[in-house]
């Protein structure tokens, strides 16, 4: 009896080792030529660039994916391969994960490291100071060593904008502002967006709502649900994640009445796509963070050996690092020339945006 | 068959039909089995310095299970470990930048900090439980979303606005030179040697002193344990804060070792959930524990390498992960296969 269980278990095994034969071989000729374009660009450039990402991932349609754009562009510009050599990104699944994803990848050699997001101070401040020779840089946070370069942005000064385009569009007088978590980066928004619609408009009401999450999408949803439901019919989202609710929700219901006086202002990225129903679309404009951008600047910056280690590059308005996406006609023409009149003040720094709310 | 063999086989035929049922998921989404599996194990124990993380990542898990294992001893079903966890990470790590004191005070005074507060967490489902006879897991459930938030509110107040706390003074930290150098500077902390003397803590709680014997008694049976005259609901508020401080001291782990600071959290840690699996994997007995830890913790990290060794997206990793612990978890079936097929040959015969 006992022989029969064991043949059983016997025969278990051998068909997993067939079954792994047949991936060997498949995988195994997919490996090698991955490989091989690896040593040939290896020839053009041998230059490398890697990114972790906070738990949002590459396709959070907002922060991450911006980054992982930059960092593909520059990798097509400068004839590199996804992979070893090449580009690359790895996801982090808790916070516990940054450490070692941020050393796997300086292990595999990779010549600059991004950390996205401040969410990685701790650990890129910890890694930096074990490997010295690592070349790190950091977005949204500030980290004081050699060998770290930091990115910050003025989200401040677009969400000023943005709040100026609630402030002149809004027919119920009242717009809403969706946070993430409560945390600075988070706030500068808040703060500009407030600032922009008191410039505006000082009798047009705010309903600041914070979710204290950039992953939990449901949540935006009942969040802008209550706002819309309060008679907010503008509403900007700085929440990662959790701003594909609030989409979400607006969507709903253009889908269900047509004539709904619903808009969403996107976040991070050109979020037009993720507003389009049927042949309308919800999406007023977006504040665009330009992090691709930054991630492309620092790359080239250290593929021509002069890697910002040390220091704290902070982009802004001016050098489009931070600006309002296309409104594809949906602001008009005249309300986008007192945007634009704002925008050339604070540029001109005759408006200076407060970082913080009072 | 003996029963020794069938207590061999069970555990063998789980694994293996785990990583099998893995290597087919990963070959229908057209990736390498052998080089995912592969990376898996180098993420495990490829080198010094995976091995001292594989080890850190067991350390509070092992804790978190312990916490639920010893609730579940007494009848009761903590799933609060997480919320506990999260007191207990920030209670550590307040006490860990608010003063600094020689270590000999200041370690063990942070850890107890921790285990206060997750006591504390512990003792109000277990109260409610006693006196009003509310269900510990409605309570434990929402004082998770309490902690949470109370937590993030207080780390905001603690910092001055920002985000996370400074980094603890050393003299409260677990970390050492020793086991940094030793492990090619991985998180590994001593904090491993105290969640193991934990385990033997738990064990002689549970198996040497009448406390321990009346917990238990409880568990089976409450109201015989009443005609016996034990105190029930003493008994199932003392398991509650018993098994709270546990989860507390898991929190101490990542407060103390494993990031020393307590950064503002957009959700949960996981830890306190995964503990529930790896109390039941180790039949909620101390020693099981070790072992449910052990491939919890394992696994967890080791699949971190797959998607960087072996570029398999992190979404086909948490299936076959899942799936491994999903076989393994339910080797009870296939021992109840095994008796089954025993008992029909017998019949033949």
């Amino acid at each position: 009896m006992t022989k029969r269980k064991f043949g059983l278990g016997l025969s278990l095994m051998l068909a997993a080792g067939v079954l792994a034969a047949c991936g060997t071989d498949e995988d195994t000729s997919n490996g090698s030529t991955t490989d091989d374009g690896g040593e040939g660009t290896e020839e053009t450039s041998d230059f490398s660039v890697a990114m972790v990402t906070d738990v949002g991932g590459v396709d959070d349609k907002s922060f991450n994916q911006s980054a992982w754009e930059g960092l593909q562009r520059f990798g097509e510009d400068n004839g590199l391969e996804e992979g070893d050599g090449g580009y690359a990104y790895l996801q982090s699944q808790s916070d516990a994960d940054y450490n070692t994803n941020l050393n796997n990848l300086i292990r595999r050699d990779f010549d600059v490291v991004f950390g996205i997001g401040f969410l990685m101070e701790g650990a890129v401040a910890e890694i930096a100071e074990q490997q010295p020779d690592a070349q790190i840089a950091i977005i949204d946070a500030v980290v004081e060593k050699d060998n770290v370069a930091s990115v910050l942005f003025k989200e401040q000064e677009g969400a000023f904008l943005a709040g100026v385009a609630a402030a002149l569009m809004t027919e119920t007088g009242k717009v809403g502002f969706v946070g993430g978590m409560d945390i600075p980066v988070i706030e500068r928004f808040e703060a500009g967006f407030l600032a922009g619609v008191e410039a505006a408009d000082p009798s047009v009401e705010v309903d600041v709502q914070y979710t204290g999450a950039f992953d939990k999408a449901e949540l935006g949803k009942t969040t802008a649900n209550r706002m819309y439901q309060g008679g907010a019919d503008i509403i900007f989202h700085a929440a990662g994640g959790t701003g594909n609710g609030v989409f979400t929700e607006a969507k709903e219901r253009k889908e269900s009445d047509a004539d709904a006086n619903v808009w969403v202002i996107g976040v991070d990225s050109d979020q037009y796509d993720e507003g389009q129903v049927g042949d309308d679309n919800i999406t007023l404009t977006s504040v665009l963070k330009r992090v691709d951008n930054a991630v492309y600047n620092i790359s080239e910056q250290a593929m021509n050996g002069e890697f910002p280690g040390g220091e704290t590059v902070v982009y802004g308005l001016s050098d489009d690092g931070i600006g309002l996406a296309d409104s594809r006609g949906a602001i008009p023409e005249d309300i986008m020339t007192q945007i634009e009149d704002f925008k050339q003040q604070i540029i001109d720094g005759e408006i200076t945006v407060p970082e913080t709310v009072e | 068959m003996s029963n020794r063999a069938t207590n061999i086989l069970v555990p063998l035929i789980s694994v293996i039909l785990g990583l099998l049922v893995g290597a087919i998921i990963m070959l229908v989404s057209g990736y390498n089995p052998i080089r995912g599996y592969t990376a898996l194990w180098n993420g495990i124990f490829g080198d010094l310095y995976t091995i001292g993380e594989t080890l850190r990542q067991i350390t509070p898990y092992l804790l978190a299970g312990l916490a639920v294992a010893f609730a579940f001893r007494s009848g009761l079903f903590n799933i609060g470990v997480e919320g506990q966890l999260i007191v207990g990470w920030f209670a550590a790590a307040y006490v860990g930048v608010a003063v600094e004191l020689p270590k000999i005070i200041h370690l063990p005074l942070a850890i107890l900090a921790a285990a206060v507060a997750g006591a504390l967490w512990g003792f109000v489902p277990g109260l409610l439980k006693a006196k009003f006879r509310v269900h510990e897991v409605i309570v434990t459930i929402m004082m998770n979303y309490i902690a949470l938030h109370v937590t993030n509110a207080l780390i905001k107040t603690v910092s001055g606005g920002g985000d996370r706390t400074e980094l603890i003074f050393t003299s409260a930290s677990l970390r050492s030179e020793f086991l940094q150098n030793l492990t090619e500077f991985s998180r590994l902390h001593y904090g491993i040697l105290l969640a193991l003397v934990m385990v033997g803590v738990m064990w002689l709680i549970l198996e040497k002193t009448t406390l321990g014997f009346e917990l238990k008694a409880v568990g089976f049976n409450q109201n015989a344990s009443e005609y016996a005259g034990m105190n029930v609901n003493k008994n199932i508020i003392l398991a509650m804060v018993i098994s709270g401080a546990f989860a507390g001291m898991a929190g101490a782990m990542e407060a103390l070792g494993t990031f020393e600071y307590v950064s503002s959290k957009g959700g949960f840690t996981g830890i306190g959930f995964d503990g529930i699996a790896v109390a039941l994997l180790g039949m909620n007995t101390p020693i099981g524990v070790i072992f449910g830890a052990t491939l919890f913790g394992s696994l967890k990290y080791g699949a971190l390498n797959m998607p960087n060794e072996a570029q398999i997206p992190m979404e086909i990793v948490e299936i076959v992960i899942a799936v491994i612990i999903f076989f393994v978890a339910s080797g009870y079936v296939i021992r109840l296969f095994l008796l089954r097929a025993a008992n029909k040959k017998k019949e033949v015969k």
